[in-house]
């Protein structure tokens, strides 16, 4: 089949004539892939620039417009044994990276300036113990204001603009205090030296500036990887679907689909749009927007949704506006509202801060006015109240939570999970009740063959190669089965019937029963669900069973979990009867059926009411409010686009394990941040009421800020072992 | 001591044009791939295979 594919969507103009286009590259195994990639790509005609970027695995290509079918790239690129897929940078990303840049040219300047500084003020410091001149003193500390002024004017800009922006909403965050203490010091500083005073406070307001620009920039490095790997998936999973353009099919990806356009939609794809059907008939698999595992059968005039399966038959359809779609229209509109609930939860840091901001202030406020009426000079009451303002500054708490976030989501990652929120970790920490959705979730998101332990292996690899010729979704559940990937040589599928092939000089036949000359359908097991496809082979012949099977390690996943402690639920919009024996295999005993999107929604509220943080844990579109709506949500891989976006995570793989794990690693870093937040807690018990009395030296701050900002760090580090 | 004098901003200026140094290279997208940055340096695709003496 040689249908052309239209990628001119991901085609943009980057000048001087020339093309450019991003693809996430899937399959890089190793170092050598690189040249091999890149070499591969290069030899096209036209193309002028590859370079592939091996952190987040994507190839960025430049042609020459006209040389050459971007379609070429992905061809050239399956030739080498990789998959491309091209996709359009989400905006977001672009903005994370610039704002990334610019924290770390803030980074750079701070620690250059920090570095220098210090420096000086040793040299002060030792000076001041020994035989240092008041000249001498007073050029080390002018030095020390030239570089101090211009380098916390550019480095502290993303504080002051926070903190001002703060003010004006008639709030207090975090920056505030950080850019009061910054500012008051640099100015005290000036005024000291000027009056020819033995210490200054630079290297204390530029050190505090660059730990905490440290904080920010980890915190944002996070966010920003997890996001890119958001992007690679979303690419990975776009679709591509056949339009008609007049009478020729053109497969296009569906991101290029408009209302009006005309599909084909073949037997055994993914619909790829909302939209009616307008002829053909077929069956369609809806488990993925309702959860319901049995099959509708749809002819001309019905509605079909984005995400379904076609079963038995083409169909051809026409796609309507989303906004037509009353489905997802319904399950949008309960997403907003869940969405608009959640934002309400509060980040730990933020809660600490709102806690520790005024503290900070109130403390510092008293300290002068205490200092004043006690009768010191004025000036003694102000160097006091401003090494509080320094010494509270929240080093070690601007630094224990992202550093802790970084190395959690390392361990996450390596464990299979893939964050898309940055705060997860915390609310997943603090989950103690997990509902379970059931298809695609606790079972596999395929279906899979149920009793392959009563066939004779001959007979069943035999089968599973033969259905690898067969886009049938029974055939392609028996594929799974396959130890071999090779199609036997003219096999050929007769639509709606089965397929065939001639092997060792006798005919196997694989489809429906009258098909493969079954007289009547043979042993069979009647349950819910089960579907089967008949094989035979010469005078031998089986039939399949084909069903959702569990996750092969849900049965001790959802024992694990039970021991550590957390309520498990299962909701589906299945059946009851599909749901029953499910919950009995796992031992949940809490389990509801037919349970539509608005319920979800209110089964998660009320069990939030009683005061339980619920952790859902989901793949259908039917779940996507529910996931918005709980305290954190994790979603497999499998999972519908909308569903995967209100994920706070996604995990990997065919195993449940990753969930398990994802509960390991978040208790422990919520633990850590714990303990990060109660040593910042006793470090300020210890250094406030020393600076209150006023005996904080610029050298005792220096050693406080760098020691516990290294105590915490260090803390984080233990997060990050694999669970 | 006035040795002072020119010892300090020459430290300075060396230590500014470490700063430029690093801002050239991330403005220049050095830190866009570390990854694939150690990997390249061992490929030799680069180098002329063909025998020179």
């Amino acid at each position: 089949m040689n249908e052309a594919v239209d990628l001119s969507l991901y085609a943009r103009p980057s000048g001087d004539g020339t093309l450019g286009m991003d693809l996430a590259v899937e399959g890089i195994a190793c170092g050598a892939c690189i040249g091999r990639i890149e070499s591969a790509v290069k030899r096209l005609p036209g193309v002028t620039e590859a370079r592939l970027n091996y952190t987040n695995r994507r190839l960025h290509v430049d042609w020459t417009d006209g040389a050459l079918q971007p379609a070429q790239i992905l061809r050239t690129l399956e030739e080498a044994g990789y998959h491309g897929y091209p996709f359009a940078p989400l905006r977001a990303e672009a903005e994370a990276a610039a704002q990334a840049r610019r924290l770390t040219r803030c980074l750079a300047v701070a620690g250059f300036a920090a570095m220098n500084i210090m420096l000086l003020s040793v040299s002060v410091w030792a000076g001041n113990a020994s035989d240092i001149t008041p000249e001498t003193r007073d050029f080390f500390h002018w030095a020390s204001a030239l570089i101090a002024l211009p380098a916390a004017a550019y480095a502290g800009r993303p504080f002051f603009v926070s903190a001002w922006r703060s003010l004006r909403a008639g709030a207090l965050n975090m920056d505030v205090p950080i850019s009061l203490g910054v500012i008051l010091a640099l100015g005290l500083s000036v005024v000291e030296t000027a009056n020819h005073a033995k210490d200054a406070y630079y290297d204390s307001a530029i050190m505090l500036l660059f730990f905490l620009l440290v904080g920010r920039a980890l915190d944002h490095a996070m966010r920003r990887k997890t996001r890119a790997v958001a992007g690679n998936l979303a690419a990975l999973k776009a679709e591509t679907a056949h339009r008609f353009s007049g009478d020729e099919l053109v497969s296009v990806p569906v991101a290029a689909l408009e209302a009006g356009d005309r599909l084909l939609v073949k037997a055994g794809e993914r619909v790829p749009a909302d939209g009616s059907v307008l002829s053909g008939s077929s069956e369609i698999d809806e488990s993925l927007i309702t959860g319901e595992t049995a099959r509708r059968k749809i002819a001309a005039g019905a509605t079909i949704y984005a995400g379904s399966l076609n079963y038995s038959g083409a169909l051809t359809m026409r796609v309507t506006a989303a906004e037509c779609a009353t489905l997802l229209d319904e399950i949008e509109r309960l997403l907003e509202k869940a969405a608009s609930a959640k934002s309400r939860t509060m980040r730990l840091a933020d809660r600490a801060a709102r806690f520790y901001a005024p503290m900070v202030h109130i403390t510092a406020a008293l300290t002068f006015i205490g200092w004043w009426l006690a009768g010191a000079s004025l000036h003694d009451a102000v160097v006091t109240a401003i090494a509080v303002l320094i010494i509270t500054c929240p080093c070690a708490l601007a630094l224990a939570i992202p550093a802790v976030q970084v190395v959690a989501s390392g361990a996450l990652f390596r464990a299979g999970v893939i964050l898309n929120a940055g705060d997860a970790i915390e609310r997943l920490g603090e989950a103690d009740t997990v509902i379970f959705d059931k298809t695609g979730t606790l079972t596999l998101p395929e279906p899979r063959v149920i009793d392959t332990e009563t066939i004779d292996a001959d007979l069943l690899q035999m089968a599973a190669r033969l259905a690898l010729s067969s886009r049938h979704p029974l055939a392609q559940a028996l594929t799974r089965e396959a130890a071999s990937h090779v199609p036997f040589d003219g096999a050929s599928e007769e639509p709606g019937q089965g397929v065939h092939a001639v092997i060792g000089g006798v005919e196997a036949r694989l489809g429906r029963a009258e098909f493969c000359g079954f007289a009547q359908t043979p042993r069979q097991i009647s349950k819910a669900d089960v579907s089967h496809i008949y094989f035979s082979y010469g005078k031998r012949c089986a039939s399949f069973a084909v069903s959702q099977k569990l996750r092969p390690d849900a049965v001790e996943v959802v024992a694990r979990l039970r021991a550590r402690g957390l309520t498990l639920h299962i909701l589906s919009g299945d059946r009851a009867a599909a749901v029953r024996p499910v919950a009995e295999a796992l031992g949940i005993g809490r389990w509801l059926a037919e349970v539509k999107p608005a319920e979800k929604i209110a089964f998660v509220e009320s069990l939030q009411r009683q005061g339980r943080r619920v952790l859902m844990v989901g793949d259908g579109l039917n779940d996507a409010p529910a996931l918005a709506a709980a305290s954190v949500s994790l979603s497999p891989i499998a999972a519908a686009d909308v569903t995967q976006a209100q994920a706070d995570a996604v995990f990997l793989g065919e195993r449940l394990k990753p969930v398990l794990d994802a509960v390991a690693v978040a208790r422990r870093a919520h633990r850590l941040m714990t303990e990060n937040l109660i040593f910042a807690a006793i470090y300020n018990m210890i250094a406030v009421p020393v600076a209150i009395a006023g005996a904080i030296t610029p050298l005792i701050a220096a050693l406080a800020m760098s020691g516990s900002s290294m105590m915490v760090t260090l803390n984080a580090l233990r997060g990050g072992k694999s669970a | 001591m006035n040795v002072l004098v020119y010892l300090i901003p020459a430290a300075l200026g060396l230590g500014l044009l470490g700063l430029f140094a690093f801002l050239w290279a991330l403005r220049s997208g050095q830190y866009s791939d570390v990854e694939g940055a150690a990997l390249r340096v061992l490929s030799d695709d680069d180098i002329d295979r063909t025998p020179t003496h």
